[in-house]
């Protein structure tokens, strides 16, 4: 943190001046030079820090570079460069200029190395480079190091930076980290009780604990007022970790009842104890990832999309498979769950050696679209978009699936045939099609289930195993035949998983679970929506 | 609740089943000198044990390019335990007693090693075990030539506490024997060392755990106390991708609190975009990344072998290739492929490894070898950013654990003890033997 201190203070002022000293690229040159001979990380340090102590602008280029990996030296003549596009040819750079210089095979480059403890000594160097920086966003970043970590001899250079900010975002951000800092100066009292209550304000937790040191050291009522904020600063997060939880289980049940809901029809709505149920969920993801090879190779732009793309195609092709097993297998077998059971297993064992046999055993990576990486927060909850997608999905397939059922023809003749099949044959409903259909449809489910979940978990011919138990689960919990039951059920247990969690352990949560639900299904063996009426007895 | 039960058993059945189709008769033929490959090829432990099957058929077929051993050729005799603890077992069994082989190269997670350690004491065969466990063992049959806790876990803790600053410990792992003896150790190393009980935070999860949201909150709440925090992770398998990506996702990066893994590698980041994981770190004894001649020569005959440019190796690769150098050298030493000539041979025996020096098999059972910190880069490679000054030595029974502490495994005669106490002077205590 020294170092940042010290640029802070040295060069802040010069920043804000207009056109402050400029023009020594012949002295950046000679040090950025160096890193050709740079063969130890404490040599690289020293001439990061360096660079930092001029306090040009100009060297945030090579910096960005470095802790990218990307700064590489020519092995021929030991020149530096910064490169782009890391294959077989990469684009050399001038790291001073920018301009394009050239190219060059990357045998003949050599990378200089980089590792943790640099990359986070560039993070600080830049912040302190940054504060004055034009874009508010760099800016931000800036300010939020220095607020992660804050440091008294700051204090000065960030008034100076308050006093000219003029995006309000920043500036409140500023003030935040002006107070972490004087919090821990030696600062008249009454400053410091301010900066406190200012960040007990705030509710977060690395100023939690910022302050409990702070109580803990302090005396008078600086103690007193240490100790309200962090009391505040509980409360508020204590409630913020129920939101969390909720989130977190409904997160999870999403992911349930994407694997469980194909069930909910193969088993819920047409009886078939479908054991090949997760590697229809297996065959959706490799879809995704054959997809996803497939618009690389031929149209990178359209990356973005390629979930969208799989999407229909995973359908088609578990419900596919889907199809040709019911037709080939179970359709032999109906009214005898046993034997179901034994030849969907073994479907299930062909389908997953098949798999490895054609993509290998080991995980295939399907690549997170940007709109699914990252995350936002709202208040102290962090939300990560590919769940809060994943969430969105499910509800819509739920919704989807609901309409099948309930508006369309082919919806009615599905419950027909449930119902009684007999009377749904005698009116001419052609019944062999319909369950056909019907176990497709739950098998294309599972597929499209399976382009979701590759986005949260791995690739491999195992991918479906992990999945069968819990959709068993859920199906049989919520109900068997309902929809409705699965949806909550699916729910119930990821919220009642995410609460036991942080006090059980995901272990013994897990156990807990279980046992919740064998209690659960002796007092009600079905289910949480019983069907009612003929179509049980059937 | 009931259908699950009978699901179980019904797998049970069908794994057996399908192991026994897939496995095959070995082909008799007389002149030749078999070796086992006792490695799973389906089921959840294919994904890491399929490598480690081709990496020995390409090791035999290269010995026998060069003449074969003792004037005889090799001949690879390979079974699928299918993932399934007790058939390993039965699988070393059928390997020595029926196939008649004379050592055989196996097994992946320890609770397989466990089960089939009776069985090779019994035939009195060996076993080269290439893959990092967490010691508290030392068998006369079994050579042990992954790494042993302080070849990996011990220096890569060492590495954070000294080169990062770190002061607050996450200890993350599967709830079976290795994680567990692992972090037993290391927590009494840690405390050893200083660090407060409150400031380390233990945490297992099931097996192909999927769902990390709330443990990487935990980590990431329990990371913001102020005092620098890094999560060592003896996560296991399948359950590694999505804690990764949960990880990339909540924006937890390498400079904040870096995550040191100890069965990560190469096989393992081949299914992540590790674009955002840049800079977390796992501790080997090997990286595909190393810069050494032997290592070429070895990726290279590897892509010839496999036909397949992207395949890329790792570290029980390398152990095996050292078990299996280490083997041929003791028979051609013996003379003999005899289970009691060979064991008394190899002790001793040095065979280069591929980070360009060597290892030795020593009297415990367990091998010399150089411990490397890589780091994650953006091509899924690892770049090693500190490596042990020279070569470790295999500690089997752990010095920071009580009740292991006083015991040394010395299989040379007349101690010929895999649990010596040397407080008491006397063979035995806990343990297999």
């Amino acid at each position: 943190m020294k170092i940042l201190r010290a640029l802070c203070m040295f060069l802040l002022p010069l920043l804000l001046l207009p056109g402050a000293a400029h023009g020594q690229d012949a002295s950046l040159g000679a040090i950025v030079a160096k890193f050709a001979d740079a063969k130890k990380f404490d040599q690289t340090e020293a001439l990061v820090r360096e660079l930092g102590a001029t306090g040009d602008p100009a060297v945030r280029p090579v910096l960005e570079a470095l802790a990218e990996g990307n700064l590489h030296v020519r092995k021929a003549d030991g020149t530096v460069f910064i490169v782009s596009e890391a294959g077989k040819e990469m684009k050399l750079i001038d790291p001073l200029s920018g301009e394009t210089v050239g190219e060059a095979s990357s045998s003949a480059m050599k990378k200089v190395r980089v590792n943790n403890g640099l990359r986070r000594l560039i993070r600080d160097v830049l912040s302190a480079l940054t504060l004055g920086a034009k874009s508010a966003n760099v800016r931000m970043a800036a300010v939020n190091t220095m607020f992660a970590n804050p440091d008294p001899e700051s204090i000065e250079a960030l008034d100076a930076a308050i006093e000219v900010e003029t995006d309000p975002a920043v500036k409140s951000r500023m003030e935040q980290a002006r107070a972490a800092a004087v919090v821990l100066s030696d600062r008249p009292e009454k400053d410091r009780i301010d900066a406190v209550e200012l960040l007990g304000s705030l509710g977060d937790r690395g100023v939690l604990s910022l302050l409990a040191t702070v109580e803990a050291n302090a005396e008078g009522d600086l103690k007193q007022a240490a100790a309200n904020a962090t009391a505040k600063i509980r409360s508020v997060l204590a409630a913020w970790d129920v939101a969390q939880n909720v989130w977190f289980g409904i997160s999870l049940g999403s992911v349930l009842l994407l694997a469980a809901i194909g069930l909910a029809i193969t088993f819920g709505v047409m009886g078939v104890i479908n054991m090949a149920h997760g590697e229809m969920v297996m065959v959706g993801a490799y879809t995704t990832f054959v997809v996803q090879g497939a618009v690389r190779a031929f149209a990178p732009a359209l990356h973005d999309w390629s979930l969208a793309f799989a999407l229909p195609l995973a359908f088609l092709v578990a419900g596919a498979i889907g199809v040709a097993i019911e037709r080939g297998i179970i359709r032999f077998l109906y009214g005898r769950p046993l034997e179901t059971l034994l030849a969907t297993w073994g479907v299930s064992l062909v389908l997953q050696q098949a798999v490895r046999t054609i993509f290998g055993p080991s995980n295939r990576e399907v690549g997170n679209p940007s709109w699914m990486s990252g995350s936002f927060e709202i208040g102290h909850l962090a939300i990560t978009w590919n769940r809060l997608w994943i969430v969105a999905f499910s509800l819509g397939v739920f919704a989807l699936l609901l309409f099948i059922f309930n508006r369309t023809a082919w919806g009615l003749h599905m419950r027909a045939v449930t119902q009684n099949r007999r009377m749904a044959s005698s009116m001419g409903i052609r019944t062999p099609w319909v369950d056909a259909f019907t176990f497709g449809l739950g098998s294309g489910i599972a597929g499209i289930a399976g382009v979701a979940l590759s986005q949260v978990g791995n690739v491999s011919p195992n991918l479906g195993q992990g999945y069968i138990i819990d959709s068993f689960m859920v199906v049989v919990f919520g109900g068997v035949g309902n929809l409705w039951g699965t949806l909550l059920g699916a729910f119930s247990l990821g919220v009642a998983n995410k609460f036991l969690e942080p006090y059980a352990g995901a272990v013994l949560g897990k156990i807990i679970v279980l046992v919740l639900i064998i209690l659960f299904i002796q007092k009600r063996p079905r289910g949480l929506f019983a069907l009612k009426g003929r179509s049980v007895e059937a | 609740m009931h259908l699950i039960s009978k699901t179980r058993s019904l797998m049970m059945g069908a794994s057996v089943i399908a192991g026994m189709l897939l496995a095959g008769p070995g082909i008799a033929q007389e002149e030749t000198i078999k070796v086992g490959v006792l490695h799973s090829l389906s089921g959840t432990m294919a994904i890491s044990e399929t490598t480690l099957k081709d990496v020995m058929l390409m090791l035999i077929e290269e010995q026998n390019k060069k003449g074969g051993l003792l004037g005889k050729k090799l001949e690879a005799v390979v079974v699928d335990p299918a993932s399934d603890w007790p058939l390993f077992a039965e699988k070393a069994r059928e390997l020595i007693s029926v196939n008649g082989v004379d050592a055989v190269f196996g097994c992946w997670t320890s609770v397989s090693r466990k089960s089939v350690l009776p069985v090779f004491e019994e035939l009195n065969s060996l076993l080269f075990y290439p893959v990092q466990y967490e010691g508290e063992e030392s068998q006369r049959n079994v050579f042990y030539t992954g790494a042993a806790p302080n070849q990996q876990a011990i220096p890569a803790v060492d590495y954070l506490m000294n080169e990062e600053g770190v002061e607050r410990w996450v200890l993350a792992g599967t709830d079976y024997v290795y994680p567990q003896t692992t972090n037993k150790i290391l927590q009494a190393y840690l405390e050893s060392k200083g660090v407060a009980p409150e400031d380390i935070m233990v945490n297992y999860t099931p097996f192909g755990h999927s769902d990390w949201q709330t443990i990487v909150t935990d980590i990431k709440n329990f990371g913001s106390a102020g005092k620098k925090t890094a999560v060592v992770s003896t996560i296991n398998g399948d359950a590694n991708v999505p804690f990764y990506k949960e990880l990339a996702n909540q924006g937890i990066k390498a400079e904040d609190i870096p995550v040191v893994a100890f069965s990560v590698g190469e096989e393992e980041l081949a299914g992540i975009d590790t674009g955002p994981l840049v800079g977390h770190l796992a501790a080997w004894n090997y990286f595909q990344s190393v810069d050494s001649e032997a290592n070429a020569k070895f990726i290279e005959a590897w892509h010839a072998f496999t036909g397949d440019e992207e395949r890329v190796t790792n570290d029980p690769m390398e152990a095996h290739y050292i078990g299996f150098n280490m083997w041929v050298k003791a028979v051609e030493k013996a003379g003999t492929t005899d289970a009691d000539a060979v064991i008394d041979a190899i002790i001793g025996v040095s065979v280069p490894n591929l980070s360009g020096g060597y290892s030795a098999m020593m009297p415990n059972h367990h091998i010399t070898k150089p411990v490397l910190i890589g780091e994650i880069q953006d091509d899924g490679q690892f770049e090693t950013v500190w490596e042990t000054p020279g070569l470790v030595v295999g500690d089997e029974w752990s010095d920071y654990l009580p009740d292991s502490k006083d015991l040394i495994a010395d299989w040379r005669a007349p101690l010929s003890c895999g649990n010596f106490n040397v407080a008491t002077g006397k063979c035995g205590g806990k343990g297999i033997n």
